[in-house]
């Protein structure tokens, strides 16, 4: 199990070494930061002092591996955009807003997508079944940016009932969160339903009826402690998914957390904050995997024991 | 073997199943009487598809939900009617008073959890007892079906055992609460033929220090000749022939019986081809009007085809029935 788990962490680490340098390559590629930070009429010779100040008439893998180092400390420099912010320091303060908006979000569809998915396996055919289905055809046909909109329009518009935009009260997060979590319940029901679906067929369902279990126990213990595996690995998508991909919703209601500074410093060609959101995202992305992996462990004793 | 006059373990009168598809209905359990007393093995024989494991899961009323049902009939147990029950009563029923043994070692057992707690899990339902006590009947149980280092197989998990050793855990579940009636739907088929016998004998044992009734699913009538008290054949859902089965292998009734039994491997007398029979069983969808059997039988004749032979006493006694026109018609 020890193994197991230090090459997961190993393989992570080496993921985060390969997007600092895609990262970095990226950056080279959009043009020499000369001509972003200094001033149309700058003299050759302030150019010189600044390419010799930056580093920049060092070989490229000297320039990578002085980024590499850097990073490695959590420095990216400072934000152009915002004068004076520590990039990474700038991005990680709004960490909290996309953690909170993106907690509400992974907590509603698991609570809804889970039960919805087993309801929909054990009443295959059903009302719930059918009900499901529409749901999950609705939820993943609509982009959710649109989805966003028309949940401002009906709640908020017309009905008056939840703020538009912006970050305060409890009433705030439930519209953006809605907006993210649709696409995802829907995807989550539908794996948890066909995960279950195959589950129930087994002998050992059988078997278990057979003692005397009753059917409450027979689904919820026998069949989803087997069946969970698959949505378990579709979770670790959909947490990285959903705290990653805010960036369109954030925009939508004025949410200030992470993927609007995306935006916002994208727009302003702020190359170091952009630098730093990519590779907190990329660590949010693999601690939501590790989290996963060791849940493995809990959930299966054949990777427990295998 | 136990005859006695008084209310058999389990009596089955009239059983009839239906399964209802788009392509029409029809009865993989067609009217099926027998009985089991205590102490005592019942085999069920027949080819796939004849409704031997319908019969199986029927009994325990845990037929596919929505496509079949129990149409009518009766099936008592120590003179109670289960089709009766209310369904938390019939749970009750299930693993304490009739439990199961299932066909694939491989998959009946539940990779989730260790075998102590699928043991035990039996126990706390119809037996219930602090947790060490539980633990402790779990190993006692595993004991009982010659598992080895029970102390230690109890807290293992299923991906960690053996194919033979699954079964024998299998088994442990069944007996863990000392049922009146086992039924053991092809059990040993995916054994190795060693690990098979073992089994067996191991089943015979547990028979004869508990007195359970045992039913015997299977389609091998060599296992049947060597654990089995009386049997029963089975045909495209119907009881073809039943009897002791002494008196079945020495004079058997039916010319399907007659068949199987012929076409059963042996180790002595002459050699040659192995005898099969030919053709293969109408499909459920139809229903013949005479003899589901005729069409392959080498005996029938043109009664066999249109008109469905009544079941007869075979030898008179009331031992030996047969639902055959050769016998019948005599």
């Amino acid at each position: 199990m020890l193994k197991y788990l230090s090459r997961r962490i190993a393989s992570s680490l080496f993921a985060l070494l390969v997007i600092t340098f895609i990262v970095f390559l990226l950056t080279q590629l959009s043009g020499s930061p000369v001509d972003a930070l200094l001033p149309d009429d700058a003299t050759q010779e302030q150019i010189d002092s600044f390419i010799r100040e930056w580093g920049l008439d060092k070989p490229l893998w000297q320039q990578y591996l002085t980024f590499l180092g850097n990073a490695a400390q959590g420095d990216f420099g400072t934000s152009l955009k915002w004068p004076g912010q520590d990039a990474m320091g700038f991005v990680l303060d709004r960490m909290p807003a996309t953690l909170e908006l993106g907690g509400l979000a992974i907590l509603m569809s698991v609570v809804i997508a889970l039960p919805l998915g087993v309801a929909a396996a054990v009443y295959k055919g059903g009302s719930i079944d059918n009900g499901a289905q529409i749901f999950a055809l609705v939820g993943q046909s609509m982009p959710s940016f649109w989805l966003g909109i028309i949940l401002i329009w009906v709640f908020s518009v017309w009905l008056g009932w939840l703020p538009t935009s912006g970050m305060g009260s409890f009433s705030h997060a439930i519209l953006p969160a809605i907006a993210i979590a649709w696409f995802q319940i829907s995807a989550l029901a539908r794996l948890t339903r066909s995960a279950m679906l195959e589950v129930l067929d087994v002998e050992y369902i059988k078997l278990a009826r057979v003692k005397g279990v009753s059917e409450w126990s027979v689904v919820w213990k026998h069949a989803l402690r087997n069946a969970a595996v698959v949505p378990l690995t579709y979770f670790g998508i959909l947490a990285a998914s959903i705290l990653t991909g805010s960036v369109v919703i954030e925009t939508v209601f004025s949410w200030p957390g992470m993927g609007w500074v995306a935006i916002e410093a994208i727009r302003g060609r702020d190359f170091p904050v952009v630098q730093a959101v990519i590779i907190a995202y990329a660590v949010i992305y693999m601690i939501s995997n590790l989290v996963v992996d060791l849940l493995y462990v809990v959930v299966d004793p054949r990777v427990r024991h295998g | 073997m136990t005859h006695t006059q008084e209310t058999p373990l389990l009596e089955v009168r009239d059983l009839r199943v239906e399964i209802s598809t788009k392509a029409g209905k029809f009865f993989p359990v067609n009217g099926h009487n027998f009985t089991l007393n205590s102490g005592e093995t019942l085999g069920v024989v027949g080819e796939s598809g004849s409704g031997k494991s319908m019969t199986a899961m029927s009994l325990v009323r845990l037929l596919p939900k929505h496509a079949a049902r129990v149409t009518s009939g009766s099936i008592k147990l120590e003179g109670r009617e289960l089709l009766s029950l209310s369904r938390s009563e019939m749970r009750k029923v299930r693993g304490r008073d009739i439990a199961m043994i299932l066909q694939d070692p491989q998959t009946s057992l539940n990779p989730s959890f260790t075998v102590g707690n699928q043991i035990t899990e039996a126990l706390r339902l119809h037996a219930p007892g602090p947790r060490s006590t539980l633990r402790e009947r779990a190993i006692e149980a595993l004991r009982k079906v010659k598992v080895a280092a029970p102390e230690h197989r109890v807290d293992s998990y299923p991906s960690q055992l053996s194919g033979g050793m699954r079964q024998r855990v299998v088994g442990a579940i069944a007996i863990s609460c000392a049922p009146k009636v086992i039924i053991a739907d092809e059990p040993t088929t995916s054994l190795d033929v060693t690990v098979q016998a073992q089994y067996l004998r191991l089943l015979k044992e547990l028979q004869e220090d508990t007195g359970m009734g045992i039913i015997f699913i299977t389609h091998d009538f060599g296992i049947v000749a060597n654990l089995c008290h009386r049997i029963v054949v089975m045909y495209f859902g119907r009881i073809v022939e039943s009897g002791t089965v002494e008196r079945i292998f020495a004079k058997p009734a039916h010319p399907y019986t007659e068949a199987l039994i012929a076409a059963v491997p042996k180790l002595h007398g002459h050699k040659g081809r192995l005898r099969t029979i030919p053709g293969s069983p109408p499909p459920q969808s139809e229903q013949p009007p005479g003899c589901p059997f005729a069409p392959r039988c080498e005996m029938a004749d043109t009664r066999c085809f249109t008109e469905l032979p009544p079941t007869v006493d075979a030898d008179g006694d009331g031992e030996h029935l047969a639902s055959c026109w050769r016998v019948a018609g005599q």
